[in-house]
């Protein structure tokens, strides 16, 4: 099965090939170097989720990376159930997006740069899931940062992309603190990193506890919860959730598979992988899903107004990406892989249909400029329903199956489970709301932009369109591998996912099943019905909503003031420090007070002794005469 | 018989006599005639002494005084008459070049 190495080594060598001959020699051609690596990438998984099929899995070191003492870390492959079905999503939405973005950012003056960092962005991604240890999971996790950094800073002309791409990188640093932190617990307590010895020995481990400044602290929710940690800036959770709207400042082929599909979905694959600790805590698995759930609101109250189209979409991201935590936090990890497996499709379909509208639109976001371009662009209007269709949880397409299966888990899981039901079940209604307030105000109605921009609508090139199509076939028929039982189907991707993840029993009646699955198809209905009648029958309502409540209105059109808080908290203390501790004390008064002061010492008490040296001769004689005196009355006295 | 003192008194005049002239001179050239009283002075000295101590190497001390005196007052006198091209003056609180 050694084949297995290509696919994270193609995107690599691609990404090599665009480096160092990218400028000169690649070019306009850079699209072919990255999309065919990926490609083959792609058809390796394929091949790999057949072996894994049929039982065969794997786990090998491929070379000892660290050894010091008792400390040993390899560059190690761990391909199992769970592995495979990241492999899948990861290489087909990369394969897609880079066909998509040879439309997209074709004639952009970094074009080879876009397809390198995008290689290694693959790269990063497939060796993250494909890791057997803390370490290397810790290094894809680090390494899809830095790459989430350089594309949505691509653009790095524009202030506001760079900031962005700034303000990614930073506030993932919170959460990778954490992150790194609960690696190195990990190690102290385990005295290895590779997860296999790990689990087995985490169930000896569960009741213990050590004192952290005078309280006691059950250590697996320690790690647990500092492993967490990471997991919520990577994923956008709230409190860590600002960077993701920001990062929309990117070329949007990046928003749909960093910022939608993949990298974010990383913080909940890093909890299903490390499923056998997170079971062992009861607390931090609380903290999982209320973190999730709360998210999950929280977020898709935000989209309800805002304007940007594909901020809307970012905030629908972290609410699925909530929904996809609240399944981990009830037990349900086969649930939670399953949502971030449809999301995926569903999601990077959303991103690219915005690319595309904005594409004809000519860089335009504002949906309040668009409207009726339905007529000019059919393709990318039919997939952008059937994906909103999707997100908002019409049965037998793909989100339906996903988010059901989260929702009747957490049912029945009770306790926590049934609050973040509730929290799930409203962000349903909202989630179908405000995805089809964007599809209405996008596609329909009559156009609201300038002359000019009615003038250039055109639908986009074949090589866009294509991928949508492929993306829509998935948005549709990715969930029809877990229908459940009730349903008539077999549930098979749990059953595939359950030597990894486990298979937690549902306790809850079929009557209580039919009840969640019904309430959440309700509530979808309703948020379409109430998007249809507010955007399209009567427009003056949300308009005049607007003004009734006027502060709640202001307090979700700024985001909750997070923004302003931690700006007010976080931001300008730290710039404070900086200019007036660092740059002014440490910096100014004590380095440079050493390392000024020296030089100066030494050149003003040059600047006395230099007066001796008058230039006469016969001070100097004088001086000599003096010395001999005293030499000669020194030996005198000593000798007498 | 003149005692060993007689000579070294003597010497020491003659030195001291160099010096005062070396310190209150501001020719040049006087300046090196005191620098030759004043080695004199002290091979007077070592003449003395050797004698004294019936010790050749003082003698041999004072050719070697004689030599580098001679060479010194070739190398001092060149060095005078260029300075001499040069600033016109042969008095050293005028030529102050070297000033730090």
């Amino acid at each position: 099965m050694q084949y297995y190495l290509l696919i994270p080594f193609l995107p690599l060598g691609a990404f090599f090939v665009n480096l160092l001959l990218g400028r000169r020699v690649v070019r306009g051609q850079a699209h072919w170097p990255s999309t065919l690596a990926v490609l083959g990438s792609l058809a390796v998984s394929v091949m790999v989720l057949l072996d894994v099929l049929e039982g065969r899995t794997l786990n090998e070191d491929l070379y000892r990376w660290i050894l010091s003492g008792d400390f040993q870390v390899s560059v190690g492959f761990l391909i199992d159930q769970l592995t495979a079905v990241m492999l899948i999503v990861v290489t087909s939405v990369s394969f897609l997006v880079h066909v998509y973005s040879i439309g997209y950012m074709h004639g952009d003056p970094g074009y080879y740069r876009f397809y390198a960092y995008l290689s290694l962005f693959t790269f990063s991604m497939l060796m993250l899931v494909m890791a057997n240890n803390f370490l290397q999971l810790y290094f894809g996790w680090e390494a899809v940062g830095l790459c989430s950094y350089l594309l949505i800073g691509f653009w790095y002309q524009k202030r506001s992309a760079s900031d962005a791409g700034k303000k990614a990188f930073i506030v993932n640093r919170f959460g990778d603190f954490g992150f790194g932190l609960g690696v190195i617990m990990v190690f102290l307590t385990f005295g290895t990193l590779y997860y296999l010895p790990v689990f087995d020995n985490a169930g000896d481990l569960a009741a213990r506890s050590i004192n952290i400044l005078g309280l006691e602290v059950n250590l697996i929710t320690l790690i647990a919860l500092l492993l967490f940690c990471g997991a919520v800036g990577k994923s956008a959770q709230i409190p860590l959730h600002v960077w993701l709207p920001d990062a929309m400042e990117g070329p949007t082929p990046v928003s749909a598979l960093i910022h939608a599909a993949t990298m974010v979905t990383a913080g909940v694959f890093m909890v299903a992988r490390l499923n056998p600790l997170f079971s062992l805590s009861p607390a931090a698995m609380d903290v999982v899903a209320l973190v999730g759930g709360v998210t999950a609101l929280f977020a898709a109250t935000i989209a309800l107004v805002q304007n940007d189209i594909k901020r809307v979409i970012a905030y629908s991201t972290i609410s699925q990406l909530g929904y996809m935590f609240m399944a981990c936090g009830v037990g349900a990890f086969a649930a939670g892989i399953f949502h971030l497996y449809t999301h995926a499709y569903f999601k990077a379909l959303l991103f690219l249909c915005a690319g595309s509208v904005m594409h004809a639109m000519g860089g335009e976001v504002d949906m309040q400029r668009m409207g009726g371009l339905r007529r000019y662009m059919p393709v990318t209007y039919v997939t952008m329903l059937i994906a909103s269709l999707s997100i908002s949880g019409l049965p037998g397409l793909a989100g339906f199956f996903s988010k059901d299966e989260i929702l009747f888990r957490a049912y029945s899981a009770g306790g926590v489970g049934v609050v973040v039901w509730v929290l799930g079940t409203v962000s349903a209604l909202l989630t179908a709301f405000y995805s089809f307030r964007l599809v209405f105000l996008t596609f329909h109605g009559g156009f609201r932009g300038t002359e000019e921009q009615r003038h250039h609508l055109h639908e986009s090139p074949k090589v866009m369109t294509v991928p949508l199509m492929l993306l829509c076939a998935g948005a549709i028929a990715a969930g029809w591998v877990g229908i459940p039982p009730l349903l008539g189907g077999g549930g098979q991707f749990s059953e595939f996912l359950a030597p990894v993840l486990g298979h937690p029993e549902a306790e809850a009646s079929h009557a209580e099943e039919w009840m969640t699955m019904g309430l959440s198809v309700l509530v979808a209905a309703g948020g379409v019905l109430l998007a249809l009648l507010f955007y399209l029958r009567n427009p003056e309502i949300p308009v005049r909503l607007a003004e009734r409540f006027r502060p709640l209105y202001s307090l979700l059109w700024n985001k909750y003031y997070v923004d302003e808080l931690y700006d007010a908290v976080v931001v300008r203390p730290t710039i404070f420090v900086a200019r007036n501790v660092i740059v002014g004390f440490t910096d100014g008064a004590l380095i440079e007070g050493v390392v000024n002061g020296l030089p100066g010492l030494v050149g003003w008490l040059g600047a006395r002794v230099r007066r001796i040296q008058d230039g006469l001769l016969q001070h100097y004689g004088a001086v000599m005469a003096l010395g001999l005196f005293l030499i000669f009355a020194i030996a005198l006295i000593t000798l007498s | 018989m003149v005692p060993l003192h007689w000579y070294l008194w003597l010497g020491s005049v003659v030195f001291a006599i160099g010096m005062f002239g070396f310190l209150t001179k501001r020719n040049v050239i006087i300046m090196l005639l005191s620098i030759e009283l004043m080695l004199n002075g002290v091979n007077i000295s070592l003449v003395a002494l050797s004698h004294y101590m019936q010790d050749l190497r003082g003698q041999i001390l004072v050719f070697f005084i004689i030599v580098v005196a001679a060479a010194e007052a070739a190398i001092g006198l060149a060095i005078v008459i260029a300075l001499f091209r040069n600033k016109a003056t042969a008095h050293v609180d005028e030529i102050t070049g070297m000033k730090g």
